[in-house]
């Protein structure tokens, strides 16, 4: 269960939402509505078609408590053209962001070692210019980060980072479940009630 | 081969027709049962309202007088009739008068179709003459919303927007249909209803082990108390609700959205729970050691403090909706699932008992009640009429069997907690959004949809004064509402609170009326005042038995207060007497 702060209060911390949703116009708003009702900042939000043609996946980090974060998924998961919401803490995700990063070529060439550079940093150089490169990496937030340090001075020119994109470590896929949605009379599968076999877990309907 | 020469077969028996995208709209909606559409033309819907004037034979259409008012008529005939409220309006200013309703609509769960005009397609975005972004606008006070631009789509947006508003727990769905796909002509292969979207789920599958887990936990009860809400309506499952209680011999208590789901005056009725509930029901909720939640979602205004809201109880909850579970309190048992098919299963587990010595305490404190507020509230000793006994003697006149539609504010309360209610869906109010203005046009939008019932809104005069040109619709479609307005020359609930908790600070309550005889007058309404107790009866029967509409205005007393009452931030067991 959620641990307390000194004031007594639960501690809010970072859940990735990933919610599976048909592709509709519309729905990005009908979502983030849910958030910004209750006044909650969206840290990141990606959305992407899946694995499976014409199913969409979100993924929306926010830092909060579990407990709201509970509501807020079955608040995602009413919504007609949502199809399953899953939550989890960041010990529970794989996760990274991909950031890219436009310095000047002279400078960086002349006083740095490239090669070196790119290796701590786990980064690669993705357009080489004259005037310019970009070098992109990917990784957790600290991560991109700290190339953003270490490039400040050589002029960096511009940066710019995606949302995070988050694999549940347990997951098994969503294509089974889909089959079972597209049924009019649902099988086990629908049945099987995570939420209440499993309540502070996760959840489902 | 086989399956190309079916498909083939289908194809030849399905005769497709050109027909318009209006024309194609007005056919899903007889197909799906309308017969009644409140509305408002303008400039954006015209083709759907040329279309219509072919349909005046299949389709009745009422013309309100502001847009608000045919939502709320829609949500009166939904509320009255378990039907699809349809609603039409033009865009822009059309469209942005059904926000109130919508959200009326969505927070106390009525299933309404809303079909607004947009300008054409081409236009979007371009602010254009009455255009208005009414998708985005009305995303968080519809069930689900979807704009058509292509006439192509329209059988089949329609179908899902019946099955949307309907099923699972319903509320209002909202269909923009651009200009151009209203006067585009394409090929119209008939109307097939929908049954199924792959991604709602309207009803959760119900768990037998959780109602095996609520049935020991009920069995073993020594104090359960029942409370329902509008679900148990809405699930039409009325017979089934009563079953169990009775069998259970559980006293049951009711949100003013459960009003009348079973008899007011049957046993084991105990009461109205909430901030101007019943003394004992409120009281008992803290004491209870099994709560049964059904069809009801915890609103503040029944629970009060939370985190002193039946704190030694464990709760059990039946709902439709998963995320009712757990919102505003922790649920012990959760059994999710259409009530109709739960409760069922419920009673059949449950004990035949008799829990007497427990509901006589529901009892004590209804003695309690009747000596320090409503011997005086039906009955009063003063010479000013109060709103309680005007109640008391329209319950002498209906018994119970009119359709009770209400404002908000003190008359809300005062009707809700005083009314019989023989019948299910006999109290149309505005729960949960406490939308001033609803009652009159609600009350036609009732009328319409239970014809063979008496309808009587009873409204105050503040709130009769928000919607009051709905006398226009009255006047041209005949319809036969009753309207009492109880008169008080108050905004009466704001007042109240102004007195109890802000030391008779009087800021801008004191509000000024028409002479409203005269107003329904020139609307050709008969009515008529009264102002002395000796009047009232022989008004009230004059009114009932009157052939049409008729409006009586009752003037009572100025500064009456609504009691017990529970004060905002109190738990329900510190609710006062006075």
């Amino acid at each position: 269960m959620s641990t307390l702060n000194n004031s007594g209060e639960p501690d809010k911390k970072e859940f990735t939402f990933t919610v599976y949703t048909e592709n509709q116009i519309g729905l990005l708003n009908r979502i983030a509505i849910i958030f910004s009702r209750r006044k909650i900042n969206i840290d990141s939000l990606n959305t992407s078609p899946s694995e499976i043609e014409s199913i969409h996946r979100f993924n929306i980090v926010i830092n909060e408590t579990e407990d709201v974060v509970r509501k807020l998924a079955r608040q995602i998961e009413k919504q007609v053209e949502v199809l399953k919401v899953y939550y989890n803490t960041n010990e529970d995700i794989i996760w990274q962001e991909m950031a890219l990063y436009k310095v000047p070529t002279d400078d960086i060439a002349e006083k740095v070692s490239v090669e070196r550079l790119l290796r701590e940093n786990g980064a690669r150089a993705v357009v080489i210019r004259k005037d310019y490169t970009v070098f992109e990496t990917t990784g957790h937030r600290e991560e991109t980060d700290a190339l953003i340090q270490v490039l400040q001075p050589y002029g960096l020119i511009e940066f710019v980072r995606s949302a995070r994109v988050a694999i549940i470590k347990d997951s098994e896929g969503f294509n089974r479940k889909l089959r079972e949605f597209e049924r009019l009379e649902p099988g086990e599968d629908v049945i099987e009630n995570e939420f209440l076999n499993k309540r502070d877990k996760v959840f489902t309907m | 081969m086989e399956v190309a020469q079916q498909e083939k077969a289908v194809a030849e028996t399905k005769k497709t027709q050109k027909v318009s995208g209006s024309v194609a709209l007005l056919e899903a909606l007889i197909a799906e049962g309308t017969e009644t559409i409140f509305g408002y033309p303008g400039g954006a819907i015209m083709p759907i309202y040329d279309a219509l004037y072919d349909y005046n034979d299949k389709l009745n259409h009422v013309l309100v007088r502001h847009e608000q008012g045919g939502i709320h008529a829609g949500q009166g005939y939904a509320r009255s009739s378990g039907k699809v409220g349809v609603v039409f309006a033009t865009s822009g200013p059309g469209a942005t008068n059904l926000v109130t309703g919508l959200a009326d609509a969505q927070i106390d769960s009525t299933p309404l179709v809303c079909i607004t005009g947009q300008v054409f397609a081409h236009l979007l975005g371009t602010d254009a003459f009455q255009e208005t972004d009414v998708i985005n606008i009305t995303t968080p006070v519809t069930k689900w919303n979807y704009q058509v631009t292509d006439a192509n789509e329209i059988p089949e947006v329609i179908a899902k927007a019946f099955y949307i508003a309907k099923s699972g727990r319903p509320g209002p769905v909202l269909i923009d249909i651009t200009k151009n796909a209203q006067i585009q002509q394409f090929d119209f292969a008939g109307y097939e209803p929908c049954n199924h979207i792959r991604s709602y789920r309207p009803k959760p599958i119900i768990r037998k082990e959780y109602i095996e887990q609520a049935a020991n936990l009920i069995n073993a009860a020594k104090k359960p108390f029942i409370i329902w809400g509008q679900g148990v309506i809405l699930g039409k499952a009325e017979q089934e609700f009563k079953a169990l209680v009775e069998k259970s011999g559980i006293p049951a208590a009711w949100t003013i959205m459960g009003a009348g789901a079973i008899s007011t005056e049957h046993p084991l009725n105990v009461g109205m729970l909430g901030m101007h509930g019943n003394y004992g029901p409120n009281v008992l909720t803290n004491e209870c050691d099994v709560l049964i939640a059904i069809g009801m979602r915890f609103d503040d205004r029944v629970t009060g403090r939370l985190d002193k809201y039946a704190k030694q109880a464990k709760v059990v909850h039946l709902d439709i909706d998963p995320a009712e579970i757990d919102k505003n309190v922790h649920t012990e048992v959760p059994v999710w699932g259409d009530c109709k098919e739960t409760i069922p299963l419920l009673t059949t587990l449950l004990e035949q008992k008799e829990h007497t010595s427990w509901l006589e305490r529901f009892r004590d404190y209804t003695r309690q009640e009747v000596e320090a507020v409503i011997n005086e509230e039906l009955n009063p000793s003063t010479e000013e009429m109060t709103m309680g006994e005007v109640i008391r003697e329209l319950n002498d006149l209906t018994d119970g069997d009119g359709v009770i539609v209400t404002d908000v504010g003190q008359h809300q309360m005062v009707a809700c907690r005083y009314a019989k209610f023989n019948k299910t869906r006999s109290n149309v109010t505005s729960g949960g959004l406490g939308t001033m203005g609803f009652a009159l046009p609600a009350a036609i939008g009732a009328k319409f949809g239970t014809p063979d019932r008496p309808v009587i809104a009873i409204i105050g005069d503040g709130g009769f004064q928000m919607t009051i040109q709905e006398l226009g619709t009255i006047m041209q479609t005949g319809v036969d509402v009753k309207i009492i307005i109880l008169n008080n020359r108050f905004l009466g609930m704001v007042r109240q609170w102004q007195e109890l908790f802000n030391e008779r600070r009087y800021s801008f309550v004191d509000i000024q009326s028409p002479d409203f005889v005269k107003v329904a007058g020139g609307y050709g309404i008969p009515g008529k005042t009264v102002g002395k107790r000796d009047d009232l009866k022989s008004s009230l029967k004059e009114m009932i038995e009157s052939k049409g509409s008729f409006l009586l205005e009752i003037m009572v007393t100025k500064e009456n207060n609504v009691f017990p009452m529970v004060p905002q931030g109190c738990s329900v067991s510190e609710i006062r007497l006075k």
